[in-house]
């Protein structure tokens, strides 16, 4: 394995900048599929049927919550980069050890608000406009709770072996993901809550 | 007993148990073969848990080829049925199961592999790489791909086939009109192998970007590595929008949710079109790289640089930009109005520009070339005059108004044959033809490929013109039969007689391999075609590590141009070379893709969230798994360079 020193850690060799382009082609691809789910939602969220309307259920507090904790994890991930790049391991792991449980907290706000929507009868089966809402919401929170598991384990894996080419690039490849998803919920805060909401 | 009765067939017939019969003779014969010439080991080591780029690029081929005579099965069943009036062979339900699976399993099960096993095999060779960027999940894309074909082929079998066309039109799609399991396989297969193919898309961008020979530009590159970039950007901007479809489309059978149903809010619409911005650009995934075979091949056998490199390139780049933007002309009677028509029209025509200006390209790279004729080439000059048939009434099919009369009769049917069968079949074949020595160290016999050429070619004008005609007179697709009175009758047992010959233009071609496997020389060195990339500058059989050292590019044929200034391609001395390790992991993953996904199709919870675990176990495996590859000493590839035949 050839290592150039003049790049970080996570650029050094071959293979971590092969992993980190295919990353970036990979967000290429979850771009479309999130725009498909948002073409899809923008084109049956009228269709409420017999149920409520998305002005009619949503509530701004546990969104605002969401909001708060997501951008600031999308911050903490932020520093943690920078952190693996001065080479200070344990303020690294603290920072992603935040946005991790800032992860858990949203995913625990939106969980509720799941509860919410079946709760005031909007569940999947009760008109197309909830369940797109539900499939768009819940395809962002199954992307963060997939994201929560991967974490922990390059987590592990950083305290295991340290700040090594292999573990920075996984943890730099974690930091698009987790940053691509804060994007993703960006557009659902504008477009579906304050859209719906207005 | 209650558990096991939704196995069951709901419309059987004594074909379907023939076919259980034989599905079981057959994985017994294999599995009794296997033990007794003791090839597990070799099977396991050399080809389930290989991650060469060649491997699974042969591997594809064979799948695609298995796949082409289910599909060809099927074909023949359907014209067989059709060739008589009011013929009884077939009744409406195991029609309708016929043209589903007919059109699913060659479109994503055969042209497909096929096309993808050419890139796998082609690419890395082309454009002087060791393995593509991502070699185990390389392997993970076959194994997801071969995981959701054989769960589609399993269906007719158990719990019944898909029986609403290869588009799943809702509302007829939903549980209400399509009250077998048929649907959920369709779904859930189709998704299982889209997830491979995205990974491909992903895995060839990167490669192709990153991984060219010191010298290659972007411009440098072999038309066929051109084609199959942009064909892997239309994959990653494609599927992932049939993958949210075909959730949502698994949502509404299973979890009872109203997206495409006419009630409560749905939109049966919304499928169509989704379905059809990924459908359209699959088209162009199909043919692009088809193309790029063409322009090799010609090339090759005209024995002349491809004529207008930069007008070919440029039109891909338009095509592929296009592709996205007609996926409304595959439903103009269905509502959108004239102004939304009338766009779509326009842009749909505009495609034949594009493509025009590359069948002139290769016209022109044939003129004042020394043409060979080999059966490659005979293919590629075949293509040229039936494509433009094909393509020319795609034109027409492209004028909204006048499509009011030919959507949804057999002149669609015979339009989309005139340009799939020449288009991307021949394609397939040509390259079949060209890379097998590449593949398997002999060349299949000349003559037999010209003749399977010639009776294929023919075949499918008699096959595909008469639609043309029967289709003008009115007569519907998806039709199980049809009156005496109609007049369809002559046209449909014109259809039939084209359909047996392209069926002993398959059968031909496997007679062909046999012939050339056992009566072949096996003498023919690395170059047999005195060809112009770089796939043909490495030993024949391709050593693992593909190129010993890395060649030095300086034009778009550098090896034809070491060939004929006699200038050295391999200048650098030999050094360790770093490979990656087999591993059991993607194939592990397939098998539990297949159960994962049979769990789905039959509603069964509890092991599908065994098999999701199992999933997510196989990744986290894979991520803490410390495996850096390993690395092949310069006394090793020495002595496989002398084995060869000497460095290059």
């Amino acid at each position: 394995m050839k290592i150039d020193h003049s790049l970080p850690l996570e650029y050094s060799t071959d293979e971590n900048r092969l992993k980190i382009l295919g990353f970036w082609i990979f967000l290429g691809a979850e771009v479309m599929l999130f725009a498909t789910l948002f073409a899809s939602y923008f084109i049956l969220s009228g269709g409420t049927g017999d149920g409520p309307s998305g002005a009619e259920i949503f509530e701004i507090t546990p969104v605002l919550i969401e909001t708060l904790v997501l951008l600031t994890s999308s911050f903490t991930i932020g520093l943690m980069v920078h952190a693996m790049r001065l080479g200070r391991q344990k303020a690294m792991m603290g920072f992603f050890i935040a946005t991790i449980v800032l992860g858990a907290i949203f995913l625990g706000v939106e969980i509720y608000e799941f509860v919410h929507y079946v709760h005031v009868g909007a569940g999947l089966q009760t008109s197309a406009f909830s369940a797109i809402l539900l499939t768009t919401l819940g395809t962002h929170g199954a992307h963060v709770t997939f994201g929560l598991f991967w974490g922990i384990c390059i987590l592990i894996q950083v305290k295991k072996y340290g700040l090594t080419p292999r573990t920075t690039n996984k943890s730099f490849i974690f930091s698009l993901y987790w940053h691509f998803l804060d994007v993703v919920w960006i557009f659902i805060f504008s477009f579906v809550y304050l859209k719906g909401m207005m | 007993m209650e558990f096991f009765e939704r196995f069951a067939i709901p419309h059987p017939s004594p074909a379907i148990y023939a076919s259980m019969v034989a599905i079981a003779v057959v994985s017994i014969a294999i599995v009794v073969g296997l033990t007794y010439f003791k090839k597990w080991g070799y099977l396991w080591r050399e080809w389930l848990t290989t991650v060469d780029h060649k491997r699974l690029g042969i591997m594809y081929i064979i799948a695609a080829i298995l796949m082409l005579f289910r599909g060809g099965a099927d074909a023949i069943m359907m014209r067989a049925q059709l060739s008589a009036p009011e013929n009884k062979l077939l009744d409406a339900q195991h029609y309708n199961e016929i043209f589903t699976t007919h059109g699913v399993v060659m479109i994503l099960f055969m042209a497909m592999p096929f096309i993808i096993g050419f890139m796998n095999f082609v690419v890395p060779l082309q454009i002087g790489a060791r393995d593509v960027a991502f070699p185990r999940l390389n392997a993970l894309s076959f194994w997801l791909f071969f995981a959701g074909a054989m769960l589609f082929n399993i269906s007719f079998v158990v719990g019944g086939s898909p029986d609403a066309g290869w588009t799943s039109y809702f509302p007829l799609a939903d549980n209400e009109f399509s009250t077998s399991v048929g649907t959920n396989y369709y779904m859930i297969a189709i998704q299982i192998a889209g997830l491979g193919t995205l990974a491909t898309g992903i895995n060839f961008l990167t490669t192709i970007l990153k991984m060219r020979a010191p010298g290659m530009t972007l411009m440098k590159m072999p038309m066929f590595t051109w084609s199959a970039l942009i064909t892997n950007v239309i994959i990653v901007f494609a599927f992932p929008v049939l993958t949210v479809a075909l959730a949502m489309g698994t949502l509404d059978r299973l979890f009872g949710t109203h997206f495409f149903a006419s009630t409560n809010g749905g939109m049966d619409m919304l499928w169509a079109n989704l379905f059809w911005v990924w459908g359209h650009p699959e088209v162009y995934i199909l043919i692009l790289p088809a193309f790029g075979i063409y322009s090799e091949v010609i090339s090759t056998f005209a024995r002349r640089n491809l004529y207008g490199y930069k007008s070919m390139v440029a039109s891909m780049v338009i095509i592929s930009l296009l592709s996205f933007v007609v996926w409304v002309h595959h439903f103009f009677t269905m509502g959108q109005g004239a102004f939304v028509n009338s766009i779509f029209s326009i842009t749909t025509m505009a495609i034949a520009v594009p493509t025009g200006v590359k069948i002139f390209n290769w016209l022109l790279t044939l003129y004042k070339g020394k043409i060979v004729m080999t059966t490659p080439m005979l293919y590629s000059m075949l293509f040229i005059p039936l494509f433009t048939l094909g393509g020319v009434t795609g034109v027409m099919l492209g004028m909204s108004a006048a499509d009011y009369q030919y959507h949804n009769t057999m002149f669609l049917v015979a339009h989309f044959h005139m340009v799939i069968i020449p288009g991307v079949v021949f394609a397939m074949l040509a390259a079949l033809y060209y890379y097998w020595p590449k593949m398997f160290g002999f060349m299949l016999n000349d003559r037999l490929g010209k003749i399977g050429a010639w009776i294929i070619a023919i075949g499918t004008l008699v096959a595909f013109m008469p639609m043309f005609i029967s289709g003008l007179d009115g007569q519907a697709r998806r039709m199980y039969t049809y009156s005496e009175a109609s007049g369809f009758g002559i046209w449909n047992m014109i259809s039939m007689v084209g359909a047996l010959m392209l069926a002993a233009g398959f059968a031909l071609i496997v007679y062909n391999i046999y012939y050339s496997f056992r009566h072949a020389p096996r003498d023919i060195g690395s170059d047999p075609w005195d060809a112009r990339t770089l796939e043909w500058a490495t030993h024949t059989p391709i050593p693992e590590y593909n190129f010993a050292t890395m060649p030095k590019i300086d034009t778009y044929e550098t090896f034809w141009d070491s060939k004929k200034k006699g200038t050295t391609l391999f200048p650098d001395k030999i050094e360790k070379i770093h490979m990656p390790n087999n591993s059991g992991i993607p194939f592990i993953m397939g098998i539990i893709f297949f159960l994962w996904g049979f769990s789905f199709v039959f509603a069964m919870w509890i092991p599908l969230i065994i098999c999701t675990l199992g999933i997510f176990a196989c990744m986290a495996y894979q991520s803490f798994e410390n495996d850096h590859g390993r690395y092949i000493s310069i006394e090793e590839i020495e002595e496989t360079e002398k084995e060869l035949g000497g460095k290059r």
